[in-house]
């Protein structure tokens, strides 16, 4: 093919002008597509707040609930088991939860509105694995805790990980707060959430 | 009736290329004579896709996302022979994975991939990321407690993409990034029918669309520059009068008719594997995967299928905290770089002899204790990581990466190769 007679700068111009607006279009096009992956309304809608009520949880117990799918724990620990929490300090990645892995009402040494009472999600902070819950002490824990078994992170009574273990984090807190002395709400914060 | 025959396929030629395509691929596609027993699996490869392509398509006819678990039991139950189709799809993908490891392998002990078959290499090696996202969106499908928690692992592994190492984005804002990512992925806040649905669409459209146009890129870039055979010579180099390679035979017939009782062969094995050892003891389809996904009840150990074991191994064996980034961050690179390492091999491996037949000793050492350690690891990825099992994981993690980055470029110097012969041999 000849150039002869071709105005090559313009030609530059005009083929870098409509790639620019096709590209431009493609981007716009593409947002529906990416967009769509989205939860839907409708799944949205199904993340509602959950009530627990541990009126009748023993002490040294934990009840399982489930909230948008997750397992969250109520334990309700002993003086005991909220007494030996610091002996551990230690051992623990982040014994201060400075982690944000709790609402700013749980960044306590407990980690809970109420000492008595810990909320947890139950779920590995390292894969996703649900942890076992041990209220006596065992080989792997002296006080008790959380040990998961897929890959062997292990956490204390207030869901704090310990130094050495795959998980990275401290056992998230999720949002809640109480209705009542003995009712929990979790994923919402319109109740009581001091102690 | 025949000039029928050859009327029709004039009047196709003059519009299409058909009879120039069968030439150039076929009967007049010049492969070396020398191929040997692992030769076979690329073939082996094909068939297993137009298995998987087949008994795919009619599990759909049966399969409804909305209903993963019971729906794969309506096809296990009550459609007739859907549990044979079920088995050949599922034990499938265990073979697809075989074949394709033992092809990879023979790869890496001919030299395949060096010059000029670069891109060769490239699009298998495209075709062995598609074929393990295929797998695992797959694995989700069934929709049993190993698929739920399977998923939950793999999705979160979004959540350790290390974004905080870009500039303006702290760790909080990481967090964020990698929960929203998730949540994208999952398109829910859990695990839920809208991923499944999700991940259907890819397995059985998005993806095998992918692989079909890859497997065909990869044997168009094939045929370009020719096979490579077990002695690493090229038969370009020496031609006859006519321009063949004096050392090649038409693929059709030799090869197809090679081929075929390697394919009979694969096929009873494939069967037998199929009617008497359908889950493999636990290996093929894991035994929590017979009970529905429940999202409160962990199996007590989750583990990839045997095909990710090695990178799966990979990812738990790393335990450090360095420059500030977390040992599951830390994992992540491991698991990601040992692939993307495989992409690199061309331009890794220095030795100026292909064929393994001719390096040298160390070269020899490395490669077998490479092909131990990668079974090792895949064999470590399926178990609990205790103990000794951990360290193990660890020490074969630390080989693998520096076979590649040190074994490879440097082993030439190391050894004294033999001579490679001009022409190819019966390997005596």
């Amino acid at each position: 093919m000849s150039n002869d007679g071709v105005n090559t700068s313009r030609r530059t111009f005009l083929i870098g002008l409509t790639s620019t607006v096709g590209v431009a279009g493609a981007i716009g096009a593409a947002v529906p597509f990416v967009k769509s992956w989205q939860p839907s309304a409708k799944a949205e809608n199904a993340g509602a707040p959950v009530e627990v009520d541990v009126s009748k949880l023993e002490m040294g117990q934990r009840v399982v609930a489930e909230w948008r799918g997750q397992p969250v724990w109520v334990v309700r620990r002993t003086d005991d088991m909220v007494a030996n929490l610091d002996k551990l300090n230690d051992q623990l990645k982040d014994p201060e939860s400075k982690d944000k892995q709790q609402p700013p009402y749980a960044a306590n040494e407990w980690r809970s509105i109420k000492k008595e009472y810990l909320v947890l999600i139950g779920i590995c902070t390292h894969l996703g694995c649900s942890p076992l819950f041990e209220e006596e002490p065992t080989v792997e824990l002296k006080y008790g805790g959380f040990f998961c078994p897929c890959h062997g992170s292990k956490f204390d009574l207030a869901g704090r990980v310990y130094e050495g273990v795959p998980a990275p984090t401290n056992l998230v807190v999720p949002p809640h707060s109480y209705v009542s002395d003995a009712v929990i709400i979790v994923g919402s914060e319109e109740g009581e959430t001091k102690a | 009736m025949m000039r029928v025959v050859n009327g029709l396929i004039d009047w196709v030629d003059a519009r299409l290329p058909v009879v120039n395509a069968y030439k150039k691929h076929m009967s007049e596609y010049y492969a070396p004579k020398n191929f040997n027993f692992w030769y076979y699996f690329g073939v082996l490869s094909m068939v297993v896709l137009v298995n998987q392509l087949l008994t795919g398509i009619w599990l759909t006819m049966f399969y409804s996302p909305s209903q993963g678990f019971e729906s794969v039991e309506y096809i296990m139950r009550d459609v007739q022979w859907g549990w044979l189709i079920r088995y050949m799809h599922a034990v499938g993908a265990s073979a697809f994975f075989a074949v394709v490891y033992i092809h990879m392998f023979r790869g890496l002990m001919y030299g395949s991939y060096k010059p000029p078959r670069e891109l060769v290499w490239i699009f298998g090696m495209l075709i062995y990321v598609a074929l393990m996202a295929e797998g695992f969106l797959g694995y989700v499908l069934p929709w049993g407690n190993m698929s739920y928690w399977g998923a939950q692992v793999i999705i979160s592994l979004a959540g350790a993409i290390p974004f905080d190492i870009l500039p303006f984005i702290g760790p909080d804002d990481a967090k964020d990034i990698g929960e929203a990512l998730t949540t994208w992925v999952r398109g829910d806040y859990l695990l839920s029918t809208a991923t499944v649905n999700k991940f259907f669409a890819l397995h059985v459209v998005a993806i095998p669309l992918v692989l079909v146009a890859l497997v065909f890129l990869h044997i168009l870039a094939l045929h370009e520059v020719g096979s490579n055979n077990p002695d690493g010579v090229e038969i370009k180099q020496n031609k006859d009068e006519n321009g063949i390679p004096k050392d090649g035979i038409p693929f059709h017939p030799y090869y197809t008719v090679k081929d075929l009782p390697g394919v009979i062969i694969f096929l009873m094995i494939f069967a037998v594997v199929i009617f008497f050892f359908p889950t493999g003891g636990g290996y093929l389809i894991e035994k929590p995967n017979f009970v529905a996904a429940n999202p409160l009840k962990t199996p007590d150990h989750i583990a990839p299928v045997w095909y990710y074991g090695p990178y799966y191994a990979m990812l738990r064996a790393t335990t450090i905290e360095w420059l500030g980034m977390s040992s599951k961050t830390w994992g992540l690179i491991a698991m990601g770089g040992g692939i993307v390492v495989l992409f690199l091999l061309p331009w890794l491996d220095r030795h100026p002899v292909k064929s393994i037949r001719y390096k040298g000793w160390l070269s020899k050492l490395l490669l077998f204790v490479f092909a131990a350690d990668f079974l090792m690891l895949g064999y470590l990825g399926t178990q609990p990581a205790t103990g000794t099992a951990k360290t193990l994981a660890q020490i074969g993690t630390v080989y693998y990466f520096l076979f590649f980055f040190i074994g490879l470029p440097l082993a030439h110097r190391f050894e004294k190769s033999k001579p490679v012969p001009e022409r190819v041999t019966g390997g005596h």
